[in-house]
């Protein structure tokens, strides 16, 4: 079972993982985009992680809420909307329990997945986000790892196809031999759940967290070093 | 129609400076009419190109009068965002809407038709209407 705190260190993963591949995130923008992914992104994961230190939302639902929140008032660019629409939805459909299993966060992504492509309008091919999220989905009925690596796949496969969103879009025949910055993201996020999922502790300590429920460990979740 | 309760007309770009010149010259072709808010939410707070959600809410509940607020934006990012606190339910005032028009032309057009006092559906016609007028 999933509980508040394994999305809390999700996301602080995440916001590690942007920070350190800003500026390749930032180099991927260049060529077909403004060149602001990565400082975009970065910007939204480190309010993320402050409001979740400041708020220590206790239940899996309200802790993607509050991160989808934050990155659609803080990132600027389409991503902000685009990956804040994702955690809210993923987390509105996760309700108010205190743990998730990983079949019902499957079916919760997979429904944050749909109102991203809802809400920019783009299918798997057009060479965005989605087509790291959609084999992402997909594969994590089966394990986070086969998640990690279908998404990473499906980021790579971006790299021949022309794109049909965005400011890219205009480039035409121009996009392709470029890696989509978005589904390059989108994978790091997917490689972060699965770290999450793969060190259950990763705040430096042996301390074990709570059993289960959600009261105790909120608030310090230790020094991490985000 | 009341005499305070306008539709108020929200203008989102990437550029502060667009937003706030296609503002002035939509309000400054009302002519007559009755003074429209209008308020630009261009670039991000740091001044820079994109889109804020904090300016864009900030604008909305700037102008609303109580008759509606209808949202023009640019490009890509300013459409999503509205769209995405739209979807939030409580981030706009209530009677919000994002206006599928051209950025200029329907900015005109929404803000001499709000001037009239019609309603917010009215002004959402007069500003998609505008894509109708071709050009060549």
């Amino acid at each position: 079972m999933l509980d508040a705190d394994f999305f809390r260190r999700w996301m602080t993963a995440a916001a590690v993982s942007v920070e350190h591949e800003a500026e390749r995130l930032t180099a991927l923008d260049s060529p077909i985009g403004d060149a602001d992914h990565g400082s975009n992104l970065r910007r939204g994961f480190t309010a993320v992680v402050a409001a979740l230190e400041k708020e220590a939302p206790d239940t899996p639902g309200a802790v993607l809420v509050l991160a989808g929140r934050q990155l659609i008032s803080t990132v600027g660019g389409a991503s902000g909307p685009l990956y804040g629409t994702l955690l809210r939805r993923t987390g509105k459909a996760l309700g108010d329990a205190a743990e998730v299993s990983e079949a019902e966060f499957t079916a919760a992504l997979r429904t944050g997945v749909d109102a991203v492509m809802t809400l920019g309008g783009a299918a798997p091919g057009d060479k965005t986000m989605i087509d790291a999220l959609v084999p992402a989905v997909e594969a994590l009925g089966e394990s986070f790892e086969v998640a990690r690596a279908a998404a990473e796949e499906g980021a790579l496969a971006t790299t021949p196809l022309q794109a049909r969103k965005g400011r890219a879009s205009y480039l035409g025949e121009r996009s392709i031999g470029h890696q989509d910055p978005g589904a390059t993201s989108a994978a790091l996020l997917i490689a972060a759940l699965a770290a999450t999922a793969d060190a259950p502790d990763t705040t430096g300590t042996a301390e074990t967290h709570g059993t289960t429920g959600t009261m105790g460990t909120t608030g310090t979740t230790g020094d991490a070093d985000v | 129609m009341s005499e305070e309760k306008l539709v108020g007309i929200v203008l989102v770009s990437h550029s502060a400076a667009v937003a706030a010149s296609v503002a002035a010259l939509a309000k400054s072709l009302t002519g007559g009419g009755a003074d429209v808010a209008v308020a630009p939410a261009g670039g991000t707070e740091d001044g820079g190109l994109g889109t804020s959600a904090e300016l864009v809410s900030a604008a909305a509940a700037s102008v609303d009068r109580g008759a509606g607020v209808a949202v023009l934006a640019d490009l890509g990012s300013a459409v999503l965002t509205v769209k995405a606190l739209l979807a939030e339910g409580d981030e706009l005032p209530a009677g919000t809407r994002l206006v599928d028009a051209p950025f200029v032309e329907g900015a005109v057009a929404a803000v001499v038709t709000a001037s009239t006092g019609a309603d917010l559906a009215a002004v959402e016609a007069a500003a998609t209407e505008a894509y109708s007028y071709r050009k060549a």
